[in-house]
C-alpha cells in the first residue's frame, strides 16, 4: 500500500491538512526549518561582527551548524514510540555519566563539566540530560493518569531534581536551572494543581535568600551581587552588565549598522561572540534588530506549541511543549541576563551564540519535535 | 505490560494540556513582551545616556602642547631651543605586575632613587587612565637600544620622543634666560581656568629668568586631538584635529658676542657685569658668575647635583646682577656730583682744601680720605678724576640726605630698575624715614657723611649701577633696561638739570678718570673711543654668615669689591656697563680692564675698528643673496 493511499484512509481532522510532500516524507517540518535556518544565517552575519570579522569563527560555526542538522535530520526519522521506549535507559544512563564526570571529570574555568572519553574526545553529559529529563518525566506521566497526584508529582521532583543538583555540583548553574525548569515544564504541562504551583512559588520565594548565604559558590554569589548592584563594581565584575546595557542602550531604534558597534568592536564588550552576543546585536541593528529576533524565535516557539497541540499522545504532547517551553527560557534568561533584567548565568543566546555543545543539543531536540509532528499519521488514533 | 488501576481518559487529560499550552502561550508573549519594554526602556527611553556612556568609553580627548618659542641673542644666535629626548614611561593600566617591572627596568637603564620617587609621586596626582606617567628622561642611545630589544617581555613601557628645552651656552647665561622645568600642581592651581585649560599637554613651565617673565609668549596655546581608542587604550584614529598655535620666537635685545666677552673676561672671578645700551635701554650682557647649567634642571635636577650647586660656598645659583646689594661706593660720585651741582651746593668753580680727613664742626671724629695724606685744592672736576672721598663728604653734608635720596632715586638706586625679569631686589637709598623703619633708629650726620661716597647704608646691584650709569650716559633721559622688549612699569622721569652743560662737564671728569692721572687709567690703554668711566671700592663689612670656612679662604672673602662703571663712546654713548667682581680689592685695574672688554666687544668690528652698531630694531634685515 502506497503512503497516498493510506493518507486517503485517513479518518479526522488531521488527515484533512496533510499534505505529502518532500519534507514529510523526510520528516522534516519546513516552517520549523525554515525559521531555525533564519535564525542560523542572521546568527552568522552578526557573530562575524562579533568575533572581528573572523572567517575561521565562521566557519567552525557553520560546522557545528552542520552537526547539529545531521542530528536533528537523523532524529527526526525515528518515531516518538522509540523515545518514549528509550527514555528511562537514556535517564539512568545520563545519571551514571553525571556521577562519573564529579568522579572523573576534566576540569575546565573552574568547573568540571567534560568527560574524556579514549578514542571518541570530550563531552558533557549535562547536555544530553537537557533531552533525556523532560523525556524521562514526560514518560513518567504518560504511564499515569492526569492530572498527577501528590506522589508522583514528588516522584517527578525527584527525577528533575537529581541531575540538577548533580550538575549544579559541576558546578553549572545555568544549565543545572534549564534542565530543571525542563521537567518543571513537563509537570506544569501534565496538569499541576494551582494550589501546589502557589505553594512551590512561595517556597522558592524563602529559599532563595537561604540558598544564596548556605548553598551558593562565591563566584556565584558574586554573579547576584552584581546584578542587584552593577555600578557597585564598575571595573569589576560589574563591567560586563553595564558594558552590555551600554552597548543595548547606544544601538537605539536602528543600530549603529554592521560591523559599526564600537562597543564590541573596541573590545569594551566582554565575552561579545559567545554569551553576549545579543548586546552586538542590539548595538548593531537596535530595537528593530532585536523585535525581529524576538520575531523569529516567537515563530519557531509558536510551532513548537503548535506540535505540542497536535501531539497524539501524552508523551509527545508533554515532551514536545517540555522542548518548546525551555527552548523560550533559553532565550528568556539570556537576554534577560544581557539586558540587565536577570543576574549573570551563563545560558548561550540559542544559534546565535558561538560555539558550545549547546547547538547540537538544540538542533537535535528541534529534530525530535519534528518526529513527533511527521510520525503522527502511522499511529494508530 | 501492567496496566494502570485508574483507567487513561485521553480527552480529559488533552482538555487539561489544552488549557495548559493556553497559558504557556500567554506566559510566552508576556515575557516576551517584557523583554521588549526593557528593549524599548534601554535603547529608546535611555538611548542618549547610553550613547554618551559609549562615547565616553571610546572618545578621549588630547591636549597636543604647543612647541614652546625659540630664544634667540639680537643677531639670531640660538640661546634656548626644544630638542627631542627620549623618555621612559609606564602605562599602569598596562603593567601586570608594576614592583616586577620596575626591578626589570632597573637592569636595563640606570634609575636612581630620585627617578623612582618623582615616578611614585606623579603616580598620586590626578590623571587620565591610560595615561603614560614618566619614569626616566634624557635616555641614552645604548639604554633605548635596551629597551627596544627586551619590550615585548616589559608590557606597559614605552619610549617617547618629547621635544625637551636646551640651551646650548650653558652656564653662560643661566642667570638671564633663567630654565624651564617640569610643570607642578601649585603652578596649575595658581593659573585661571583659561590658562589650566592652556596647560593641558604641557609639560614645562618657565621657572626663572626670561623663560618666566615670557612665559606666555613663549607657551603659545594648546591644541586638541579627538582620538578613538578601545578598550586597552591603544588610539585608534584620530576623529578630529585642532593643532596647537606655537609659543612666540623671541629675539633678545643680548647680544651673544658681548655676553661671551663678559664671560670671559670675568674668568673663573665670582661677580657681575651688565652692559645696557643708553640709546634705547636694550641690555646687551647680563652676566653673574659664577653660572649654574640650567640644562640640569630641565627633567628635573638630582639630589646630588642640586646639593653640589647648594653648598658651593661661591653659591651658583644666586643672581648677583639682579639680586645682589653691595655698597656702590666711588661708582656713583659722578651722579652725585651732579646732584651737588644742581642743588646749587657746590660749582665747578669751587674748591676745597683736602687735609686727608674731613671733619664736621664741634666733633672730634675724622672721616678720612682714600688717600692718607689729601688730595690738595681739590675742585669738581679734579675730586672725580682722583676720587677725593673729602670733597664728596663736604658737598654731601651741605647736600643733606633728603635731597640725596631725591636725587639719586631718579638715577634708579634704591628703586627697581623695571628689567624683565622678577625678583629683583632694589637696594636701598637711606632716607630718614627708611631709617626710621627699618632700623628703628634716628638718622645721624655721620650716615649723610658715609652715603656721601655711596658707603654706609648705600646698597645697589649691579644692575642699579649699569642704569644709573646709562642714565647718566643719556643725559638723564630714563633707562628702563629690558631684555626682551617689555619691562615691569616704572615712575621716573628724566632728569632735567637746571643747566644743561653739567652733564658734558661730568662726562668730560669720568673720560679724565681713564686720562693719564685717573684712577682708572689701566682700562683705556690703546682704546680707539673715548671712555667716560668712576671706579669704585667698596668695603666687605661683614663676613659670609657661613663659619666654616678656613682662615685663609675667611680673610680673601674679607677684602674689598672691585666696582667699574663706564660708557663709551664718551660723545655718542653706545654701551654703558657695570662691573663687580667680589673681593677684587681695586676697582681701577681689577674691575676696569673687564669693562674694556665687553665695551671692545660691542664697539670693535672683527678688525678691531671702532664700528657702532645701530639701536637694536624689531625685524632683522632681510639678508641680501650672497652669491657663492
Amino acid at each position: 500500500m502506497s503512503q497516498r493511499e493510506y493518507i486517503r484512509q485517513m479518518p479526522g481532522q488531521t488527515g484533512a491538512t496533510l499534505s505529502p510532500g518532500l519534507a514529510m516524507r523526510l520528516h522534516l517540518d519546513a516552517p520549523l526549518l525554515a525559521g531555525l535556518m533564519v535564525l542560523m544565517l542572521g546568527g552568522l552575519a552578526v557573530l562575524y561582527s562579533a568575533g572581528d570579522e573572523s572567517m575561521e569563527m565562521v566557519v567552525r560555526q557553520c560546522i557545528r551548524f552542520g552537526a547539529g542538522l545531521t542530528a536533528l535530520f537523523l532524529l527526526a526519522q525515528i518515531p516518538p514510540r522509540s523515545y518514549r521506549f528509550w527514555a528511562p535507559f537514556l535517564y539512568t544512563a545520563g545519571l551514571f555519566l553525571l556521577v562519573l564526570v564529579l568522579v572523573a571529570g576534566t576540569e575546565a574555568k573552574g568547573a568540571q563539566r567534560w568527560l574524556s572519553i579514549p578514542g571518541i574526545g570530550r563531552f558533557q553529559p549535562a547536555e544530553a540530560m537537557k533531552l533525556a529529563v523532560p523525556a524521562m518525566v514526560a514518560w513518567y506521566f504518560s504511564e499515569r493518569t492526569l492530572p498527577p497526584k501528590l506522589m508522583d508529582v514528588l516522584v517527578a521532583l525527584a527525577l528533575l531534581g537529581i541531575p540538577a543538583a548533580l550538575i549544579g555540583m559541576q558546578p553549572d548553574l545555568g544549565t543545572a536551572i534549564l534542565i530543571a525548569a525542563s521537567g518543571l515544564v513537563v509537570l506544569f504541562m501534565a496538569g499541576l494543581s494551582w494550589r501546589l504551583i502557589a505553594v512551590a512559588v512561595l517556597l522558592v520565594v524563602t529559599a532563595a535568600p537561604l540558598m544564596y548565604f548556605f548553598v551558593m559558590h562565591d563566584y556565584q554569589r558574586n554573579r547576584v551581587d552584581t546584578f542587584l548592584n552593577p555600578e557597585a563594581d564598575p571595573r569589576g565584575t560589574g563591567w560586563n552588565i553595564i558594558q552590555s546595557k551600554t552597548a543595548i542602550g547606544s544601538g537605539g531604534v536602528d543600530g549603529k549598522g554592521w560591523l559599526d558597534g564600537t562597543q564590541s568592536r573596541l573590545d569594551f564588550l566582554p565575552e561579545s561572540s559567545t554569551d553576549f552576543i545579543l548586546a552586538v546585536l542590539s548595538e548593531e541593528f537596535g530595537l528593530v534588530g532585536v523585535t525581529l529576533l524576538l520575531m523569529v524565535y516567537l515563530v519557531i516557539v509558536g510551532r513548537g506549541f503548535f506540535i505540542s497541540w497536535q501531539a497524539q499522545d501524552t508523551f509527545s504532547r508533554l515532551f514536545a511543549s517540555s522542548l518548546t517551553m525551555t527552548f523560550f527560557i533559553y532565550i528568556f534568561v539570556n537576554i534577560g541576563m544581557v539586558s540587565g533584567l536577570l543576574p549573570v548565568v551563563g545560558v548561550p543566546l540559542p544559534l546565535i551564540s558561538y560555539g558550545g555543545t549547546s547547538i547540537v543539543t538544540l538542533l537535535a531536540s528541534f529534530g525530535m519535535l519534528m518526529s513527533i509532528h511527521t510520525h503522527r499519521r502511522l499511529m494508530s488514533y | 505490560m501492567r496496566r494502570p488501576l485508574t483507567l487513561k481518559d485521553h480527552h480529559h487529560e488533552q482538555r487539561i494540556f489544552s488549557v495548559r499550552l493556553v497559558v504557556a502561550v500567554f506566559l510566552v508573549l508576556l515575557l516576551t513582551l517584557i523583554l521588549i519594554s526593557r528593549m524599548i526602556w534601554l535603547q529608546v527611553i535611555q538611548h542618549s545616556r547610553y550613547t554618551t556612556l559609549s562615547d565616553k568609553n571610546r572618545v578621549q580627548v588630547i591636549a597636543v602642547s604647543p612647541p614652546r618659542g625659540l630664544i634667540t641673542d639680537r643677531d639670531g644666535v640660538i640661546l634656548a631651543e626644544n630638542r627631542p629626548d627620549f623618555s621612559l614611561e609606564i602605562v599602569i593600566e598596562q603593567a601586570t605586575d608594576l614592583d616586577a617591572l620596575i626591578e626589570d627596568l632597573g637592569t636595563m637603564v640606570a634609575l636612581d632613587d630620585s627617578d623612582l620617587e618623582r615616578f611614585h609621586k606623579r603616580r598620586q596626582t590626578a590623571r587620565r587612565p591610560w595615561e603614560p606617567i614618566p619614569m626616566r628622561a634624557r635616555l641614552t642611545e645604548e639604554e633605548i637600544a635596551r629597551l627596544a630589544v627586551n619590550q615585548h617581555r616589559l608590557p606597559g613601557i614605552r619610549i617617547s620622543a618629547n621635544p625637551i628645552r636646551h640651551y646650548p651656552h650653558g652656564d653662560a647665561l643661566s642667570h638671564v634666560i633663567g630654565y624651564v622645568n617640569r610643570i607642578n600642581s601649585q603652578d596649575l592651581e595658581a593659573m585661571t581656568l583659561n590658562e589650566q585649560r592652556d596647560y593641558a599637554g604641557t609639560h614645562f613651565y618657565g621657572r626663572s629668568g626670561v623663560e618666566r617673565f615670557y612665559e606666555d609668549r613663549l607657551h603659545g596655546q594648546v591644541g586638541y586631538r579627538q582620538v578613538e581608542t578601545n578598550a586597552r587604550g591603544r588610539i585608534l584614529r584620530v576623529l578630529e584635529e585642532q593643532p596647537p598655535i606655537p609659543g612666540e620666537d623671541m629675539r633678545l635685545r643680548i647680544s651673544m658676542r658681548v655676553q661671551e666677552a663678559a664671560n670671559k673676561a670675568l674668568g673663573d672671578r665670582r661677580g657681575a657685569v651688565v652692559a645696557i645700551d643708553p640709546r634705547d635701554g636694550s641690555v646687551l650682557a647680563f652676566v653673574s658668575k659664577p653660572g649654574f647649567d640650567p640644562n640640569l634642571f630641565v627633567t628635573g635636577i638630582s639630589h646630588k647635583d642640586y646639593s653640589a650647586y647648594q653648598s658651593d660656598p661661591d653659591n651658583p645659583l644666586f643672581n648677583r646682577a639682579l639680586q645682589g646689594r653691595y655698597p656702590p661706593g666711588s661708582t656713583i660720585k659722578p651722579m652725585l656730583g651732579l646732584a651737588g651741582l644742581d642743588a646749587g651746593v657746590t660749582n665747578w668753580q669751587r674748591t676745597i682744601s683736602d687735609p686727608g680727613y674731613y671733619q664736621l664742626e664741634n666733633n672730634p671724629h675724622r672721616y678720612r680720605d682714600w688717600k692718607r695724606w689729601g688730595h690738595g685744592r681739590v675742585d669738581m672736576h679734579k675730586a672725580v678724576v682722583q676720587s677725593c672721598d673729602t670733597y664728596f663728604y663736604d658737598m654731601g653734608f651741605k647736600l643733606g640726605i633728603a635731597r640725596m635720596h631725591e636725587y639719586m632715586t631718579k638715577f634708579s638706586l634704591g628703586q627697581p630698575t623695571g628689567i624683565d625679569l622678577y625678583n629683583e631686589s632694589r637696594g636701598v637709598m637711606p632716607s630718614k624715614e627708611w631709617k626710621r623703619a627699618y632700623r628703628n633708629s634716628a638718622w645721624f650726620h655721620g650716615d649723610t657723611i658715609n652715603a656721601s661716597i655711596g658707603q654706609g647704608f648705600v646698597l645697589a646691584t649691579p644692575l642699579q649701577l649699569a642704569t644709573a650709569t646709562a642714565i647718566t650716559a643719556s643725559h638723564g633721559k630714563q633707562i628702563v633696561p629690558t631684555l626682551g622688549g617689555e619691562t615691569h612699569p616704572v615712575e621716573r622721569d628724566d632728569i632735567v638739570l637746571k643747566n644743561e652743560s653739567d652733564w658734558e662737564k661730568m662726562t668730560e671728569a669720568m673720560v679724565a678718570v681713564t686720562g693719564p692721572k685717573g684712577t682708572a687709567r689701566v682700562m683705556a690703554v690703546d682704546a680707539q673711543y673715548p671712555i667716560a668711566a668712576k671706579s669704585g671700592t667698596a668695603q666687605v663689612f661683614s663676613v659670609g654668615q657661613d663659619e666654616t670656612y678656613n682662615e685663609e679662604e675667611l680673610a680673601e672673602r674679607m677684602l674689598d669689591h672691585a666696582l667699574m662703571v663706564s660708557f663709551a663712546p664718551a660723545e655718542t654713548p653706545a654701551i654703558a656697563v657695570a662691573v663687580l667682581i667680589e673681593n677684587g680689592r681695586h676697582g681701577g685695574s681689577v674691575a676696569g680692564p673687564v669693562a674694556r672688554q665687553v665695551m671692545d666687544a660691542w664697539l670693535l668690528d672683527d678688525n678691531g675698528q671702532l664700528d657702532v652698531p645701530p639701536v637694536f630694531q624689531e625685524f632683522l634685515p632681510v639678508p641680501t643673496e650672497v652669491t657663492p
